[in-house]
């Protein structure tokens, strides 16, 4: 069954706060294998001009992934998990994450459409600071294989 | 890590060459656990051929990542990355051996723009397979 095209331009309320925290950042960098000193050394992080230690910039997908998933798990919204591979991932950064930042992230479904066999969905989040500054807003297409109509 | 790279250093054509990373069964399991992503594709070699998968695959975040770690490594810490994408082309098959798959990452500056920011292509390659097209990444340089 396609991915219903409802569903288009849905927006859904921004995340609960998310707590960013030196040792989520660790373990993330950790997770791929980097070793800059900059996601896990706060002198460091300063050294470089940062407030705290920052994020790897895919790091976002965390925070992202986590509102999105709500939105992929919609009743009605016909996505079949099992078949869905990433298909395309882009982010916007207006500046790194740090530890001590606290974000929401807002979800739009900006996109769904057929490809052949496939269904594409793509979404939009923004990732803002709770005191309203914006920090990255992530897009995210996923593709169902075999999933047009 | 590299050194810190600067925007009068930098010109149009550079090369910068390949490094490769490595991704195995025990990469793509932390990165499940870090990430929260448990997408049964990437750790269950059963459910991935059942769904028409030569094997596991890695995350396609996974091996973003691994690029992201090049842009940022050649261009040093006080670089900010100001936009980067990429399009997941085929998938890194990761074989459950010692060995897993290795991802191959070079890059070119393909533009230089204004406030100090230059565009970096990337390419990414697991085996002969190009895992990554339309990789792209702008950072502003000190």
């Amino acid at each position: 069954m396609a991915i219903n095209p409802d569903f288009l331009g849905r927006t859904f309320p921004p995340s609960a706060p998310y707590e960013v925290s030196r040792v989520k950042l660790a373990e993330f960098a950790d997770a791929i294998g980097d070793h800059n000193p900059v996601y896990r050394d706060r002198a460091a992080a300063q050294e470089a001009g940062y407030p705290d230690v920052i994020a790897p910039p895919t790091f976002p997908i965390v925070i992202s992934m986590a509102s999105s998933s709500r939105a992929l798990a919609e009743p009605g919204l016909n996505l079949n998990y099992a078949m869905v591979v990433h298909g395309e991932q882009r982010f916007e950064y207006s500046r790194p994450l740090h530890a001590g930042d606290v974000v929401t992230a807002a979800v739009t479904i900006s996109d769904i459409r057929d490809v052949g066999r496939n269904s594409l969905m793509t979404t939009m989040t923004r990732i803002d600071t709770i005191e309203g500054e914006h920090v990255c807003t992530a897009y995210s297409t996923l593709v169902e294989r075999g999933g047009a109509a | 890590m590299g050194d810190q790279v600067s925007y009068d250093d930098v010109e149009v054509g550079m090369e910068l060459g390949e490094v490769s990373y490595p991704a195995t069964r025990l990469s793509l399991v932390k990165y499940c656990g870090a990430s929260g992503d448990f997408n049964v594709i990437h750790w269950n070699e059963r459910i991935a051929k059942s769904v028409g998968l030569p094997d596991v695959i890695a995350h396609g975040m996974f091996t973003m990542a691994q690029a992201g770690r090049f842009v940022t490594d050649w261009a040093g810490p006080k670089a900010l990355v100001v936009e980067y994408g990429v399009r997941f082309s085929s998938p890194v098959v990761v074989p459950d051996d010692d060995t897993g798959a290795t991802i191959g990452v070079s890059g070119t500056v393909e533009e230089k723009l204004d406030a100090n920011k230059v565009v970096l292509g990337l390419t990414a390659k697991s085996g002969d397979a190009k895992v990554l097209t339309r990789a792209r990444a702008v950072v502003r340089l000190p």
